[in-house]
């Protein structure tokens, strides 16, 4: 182990602190505020509240039907995720595994899908939605159907990259192995490959789950009362008479909880699925 | 006969599912949306949008007709969203390379700090957003109490959510949001790199500074190519920051593109022409990310 | 007796559903059946839950006097006017909506809208009913109207007795130069005259009108062709961003508010002044009584200010549309004969302290305290409706967002001049559709 110099001992002390601050202030003026009688965070910014309330996480239930905006969340992400990582798989096993006619054009377009502007296919995918449910009967405008199909293409194409790298990590070997031993490919991916993938899924599975659950302009559009999501939702707080703001706080954190709380439990996958994935 | 057909077509049947979502949610309806910039799309067709009149070029030559007022301010949030994406895509990298490398050895609370730094990429966006728009307050924001009552370092409360200053806001709350996904990627990629290079580089008695420039910023070069390029695009497309931090119409030092469009289709009801600006930004996005692809893989296949 | 009445309410439904399809683009048919509608409610009351509240018990009245299901979902303002694009574009929409009646004639120009005509207006109880002036924006002028004032509001000047008071001022400001002459006197230390909702595009406008009235300027033509940076229009905006700039007599963070932050400092007793709509209960919501506070109509430019620039507020309120898509007109319309009618206006307008659109229930001495008497008295007398043109939600954006950052420059101490006024003005106008 080479020995580390005391500049850079002090270097990497001072930049971490610096670092530390700047990601960490918002998250403590969430916590901070949140536990503030209104008339606190409607003047002069302390850091300590006047009085210490939780009032704030009681009136987040009433003020809008957050309960409501959580559940449908929740389904929407969930969904949203399961499928996006399951046809993920199925599609970066094919580039891994196979030469085919058109590979290299299927994960160009894919990738390339990521460069589109939200706002040019927002108002005719909306079309195409409501066109679709006019011809079968199967309503997407407006359902939670609609949004998770729109959200899991949104993190399909890192997710496919993603896993193609980690795919080509595992050694063919394992699964030539399988299929002469009589394995069919697909018993021969779920039996041998995913559970060797596992870090790549579950990296992928984490950046669908975050991808469903932060965006804001497609819900707008496309949801209405019973399936808004907490990202159209929590503006409802800036209502028509006020800021809530010790209760928009309150409400942002509860909402951050649970996918930080995962993210981070889950992120030891993350950094080893993008280590043997995405950056080789 | 039968299985070689079934051999053949498996790699399209794996395919199938992701195909199909991708040309239902992203290529249809951007081939549409391409039809509709032909299209003279205000509200008095919106209802009937097949029917409305054709307009040629016509969306195209307003929305590039930089001597009349709306090509002039759509030029103008073009250079904005790009000095905006140098400049976040540059400090995220930085920033992110910095606490990738600093965090290389082992040190007490190294786990610790690692998690912490990433809860601003695994925060919701509007959640975050809306609490640096707290923050910004002019009258009750943290940043301004920090820096006037506080620090005194300015005369009076500057404003931060309108006005000039509203870019460096924009800046940094997106900085803020990015650069955790860049020390990740880099963190992920350091790992890959063997430790016995810096063994025999301490040997030979290179520094630490000559350890980073010799063996770490090169072994990471493959990483840095595809995370500049998605910190880039991501950048550049980003719609929620902007959105929930300005709502729907952004003062103009933060007037980004995807606000822009936003507003030029949404707000003022004019469908064609918005969307012929999307296309236009799709083209500009196209052929950058076609030289960047072409220049960097050429740089990397001359050193390999 | 009711098998047949559904009978023909189905048929009649599909005919009218056929016949929306062939004539407007919209391919879809609502799948509401004749039981049952669907209301989109504007946020009126302090939040959602508070307009479910109000309006869930009118809706139960309505269901069991018709037999017919008012599903209702009450959508934010953020939301409200996105919905009723992607409803006009794809023909799946509500079958009943409110809409801000400064929208009236850009969403009349979509053909979503029902328009009412004598004999839809004969199945709600006639014309003659509503209150002219609120009926004026509905639509443009010399159309049938696209839909029927709710709620009518106006704006007025509130002005804080205590502080008027303690500053030796005995009588609310008639003129904008007796005003700014109050502002000063009330300016001290970090206490300002005036409350401005700066960032706010829709406040924004609806003060840049009433400005523009007095000056005699008009922001479209007799032909509706824009016309935003005449003389006049400069020397309105100008006045009005003074009150910040030059005048000083607005807090400099005013211009950040689009929250309504300016009724909180107004309430609680930050600026004692406000020029706002109907902000009785809001007012209330703060725990500012009713009592603290004065209700005057918004001042002219002078005293005796006669003719067309004595204009002190807009026509503002909520109207009330039917779409055209609708599966249920008739029940859509006997919904709408339902909350326009004398009694549910009483209720709701009191709810909502606006006032009623229906002149019988304007009677109502609910409606006669001094605040509502002095919002009625302008209403009838001195309001003007906002351009009632098709392109007018453009108009709102360009010239709202040009305030926007006249204010701001005017907060970061920058100068206003006519020049930049007009340049702003100028390059709003520019950016209007030419059609």
């Amino acid at each position: 182990m080479p020995k580390i110099p005391t500049w850079f001992r002090v270097t990497r002390w001072i930049v971490l602190s610096l670092l530390m601050v700047f990601t960490l202030t918002p998250v403590l003026v969430m916590l901070s505020s949140s536990l503030k009688p209104l008339q606190d965070v409607q003047g002069q910014w302390r850091w300590i509240p006047s009085g210490f309330t939780l009032r704030p996480y009681l009136d987040i239930w009433h003020t809008v039907p957050l309960a409501r905006y959580f559940l449908n969340s929740l389904i929407v992400a969930t969904s949203a995720t399961v499928c996006s990582v399951v046809i993920a798989i199925f599609a970066a096993y094919a580039v891994s595994r196979y030469r085919f006619r058109g590979r290299r054009l299927f994960t160009v377009t894919v990738l390339s899908t990521q460069m589109f502007p939200g706002i040019l296919f927002l108002l005719p995918l909306f079309l195409i939605f409501v066109n679709i449910g006019n011809a079968t009967g199967i309503a997407l405008y407006g359902s939670r159907a609609g949004l998770i199909i729109t959200y899991l293409t949104f993190s399909l194409p890192f997710s496919i990259w993603m896993l193609v790298g980690y795919f080509d990590g595992i050694p063919r070997d394992l699964d030539e192995a399988a299929l002469v031993d009589g394995c069919g490919p697909l018993r021969t991916l779920l039996r041998i490959v995913v559970p060797v993938a596992i870090p790549g899924i579950v990296a992928v599975g984490v950046y669908a789950f975050m991808t469903a659950w932060g965006e804001v302009l497609f819900a707008s559009v496309m949801t209405n009362d019973d399936t808004r999501t907490l990202a159209v939702g929590l503006q409802s707080y800036a209502s028509q008479n006020d800021v809530y703001w010790n209760q928009v706080m309150a409400a942002s954190l509860v909402v951050s909880v649970p996918v930080v709380a995962g993210f981070l439990l889950l992120q030891r996958y993350l950094v080893a699925g993008l280590t043997a994935g995405a950056v080789k | 006969m039968k299985a070689r057909l079934r051999r053949v077509g498996l790699p399209y049947l794996l395919l199938l599912p992701a195909l199909a979502l991708e040309l239902l949610i992203h290529l249809v309806p951007m081939l549409v949306g391409i039809a509709m910039s032909f299209k003279q799309l205000t509200q008095f067709f919106i209802r009937n949008w097949s029917g409305a009149p054709w307009a040629g070029l016509g969306n195209y030559r307003t929305a590039v007709d930089f001597h009349a007022a709306v090509g002039q301010a759509l030029l103008n949030s073009f250079l904005v969203t790009c000095s905006f994406t140098l400049l976040v895509v540059g400090l995220s990298w930085l920033l992110g390379t910095a606490a990738a490398i600093l965090m290389q050895d082992a040190f007490r609370g190294r786990g610790v700090l690692r998690t912490l730094f990433l809860v601003p990429y695994a925060l919701p966006v509007y959640a975050a957003v809306i609490t640096w728009s707290f923050m910004f307050q002019h009258d009750t924001g943290l940043v301004n109490h920090m820096l006037h009552d506080q620090l005194h370092l300015t005369s009076g409360k500057p404003f931060w959510l309108i006005g000039g200053n509203s870019f460096y806001a924009l800046v940094t709350v997106a900085v803020w949001r990015s650069w955790p996904f860049a020390f990740l990627c880099l963190t992920a990629g350091l790992q890959n790199i063997p430790r016995d290079l810096y063994e025999a580089a301490a040997l030979d008695g290179a520094g630490v500074w000559q350890q980073i420039r010799r063996i770490t910023l090169p072994s990471l070069r493959p990483v840095n190519q595809v995370l500049v390029l998605v910190l880039f695009l991501w950048t550049f497309n980003d719609f929620n920051t902007p959105y929930v931090l300005f709502g729907r119409s952004a003062p103009e030092a933060a007037d980004l593109i995807s606000i822009h469009i936003y507003q030029a289709s949404f707000v003022t009801w004019n469908f064609g022409s918005g969307s012929a600006m999307s296309v236009l930004l799709l083209l500009f996005l196209l052929v950058v990310t076609a030289a960047y692809l072409f220049v960097t893989s050429r740089r990397r296949g001359a050193h390999a | 007796m009711q098998t047949s009445r559904v009978i023909a309410a189905s048929v009649m439904a599909a005919v009218l559903t056929a016949g929306a399809a062939a004539c407007g683009g919209g391919t879809s048919t609502n799948k509401t059946t004749p039981k049952t509608l669907t209301y989109w409610a504007s946020n009126q009351g302090a939040n959602i839950e508070v307009d479910k509240a109000t309006l869930t018990p009118e809706l139960t009245k309505f269901e069991q006097q018709t037999g017919i299901k008012v599903k209702l979902e009450v959508v934010p303002w953020s939301d409200l006017l996105n919905r009723i694009l992607a409803a006009a574009t794809s023909g799946q929409g509500p079958d009943v909506l409110n809409i801000g009646n400064t929208w009236s004639a850009s969403l009349q120009a979509t053909g979503a809208l029902l328009p009412f005509d004598a004999a839809t207006f004969a199945k709600i109880g006639g014309k003659d009913r509503f209150v002219s002036a609120a009926l004026a924006s509905a639509g443009a002028a010399g159309k049938d109207p696209a839909a029927v004032p709710l709620y009518s509001l106006a704006y007025a000047l509130y002005y804080n007795k205590a502080q008027f008071q303690a500053a030796g001022i005995t009588a609310p400001p008639a003129t904008w130069d007796e005003l700014v002459a109050d502002g000063k006197k009330l300016t001290t230390g970090g206490h300002f005259g005036l409350a401005m909702e700066g960032a706010s595009i829709s406040e924004n406008i609806h003060q840049a009108f009433v400005f523009a009235k007095q000056h005699g300027a008009d922001f479209f033509d007799a032909a509706g062709k824009p016309q935003f940076d005449s003389p006049q229009a400069v020397a309105a905006i100008q006045q009005y961003v003074d009150f910040m700039a030059k005048d000083k007599i607005a807090a400099p963070g005013d211009a950040e508010y689009s929250a309504n932050q300016s009724v909180t400092d107004f309430a609680t007793g930050k600026a004692s002044m406000l020029l706002w709509q109907a902000a009785a209960s809001n007012l209330k919501a703060h725990g500012m009584a009713a009592d603290a506070y004065g209700v005057a109509p918004i001042p002219f430019q002078t005293a005796s200010a006669s003719g067309p620039t004595a204009v002190n507020s807009m026509v503002a309120g909520i109207n009330l549309a039917v779409f055209k898509n609708t599966g249920n007109l008739d029940g859509a319309l006997k919904f709408v004969k339902f909350m326009t009618s004398t009694g549910e206006q009483k209720i709701l307008n009191i709810a909502y302290s606006s006032l009623p659109s229906v002149t019988d229930a304007q009677s109502d001495p609910a409606f006669s305290t001094p605040d509502l008497k002095t919002l009625s008295q302008v209403l009838a007398t001195s309001a003007a409706p906002l351009p009632q043109v098709a392109n007018e939600s453009q108009f709102e954006t360009l010239v709202g967002t040009a305030m926007k950052g006249l204010l701001a420059d005017a907060a970061a101490g920058r100068p206003v001049t006519t020049a930049t006024v007009k340049a702003a003005l100028t390059k709003a106008q520019q950016q209007m559709p030419t059609s």
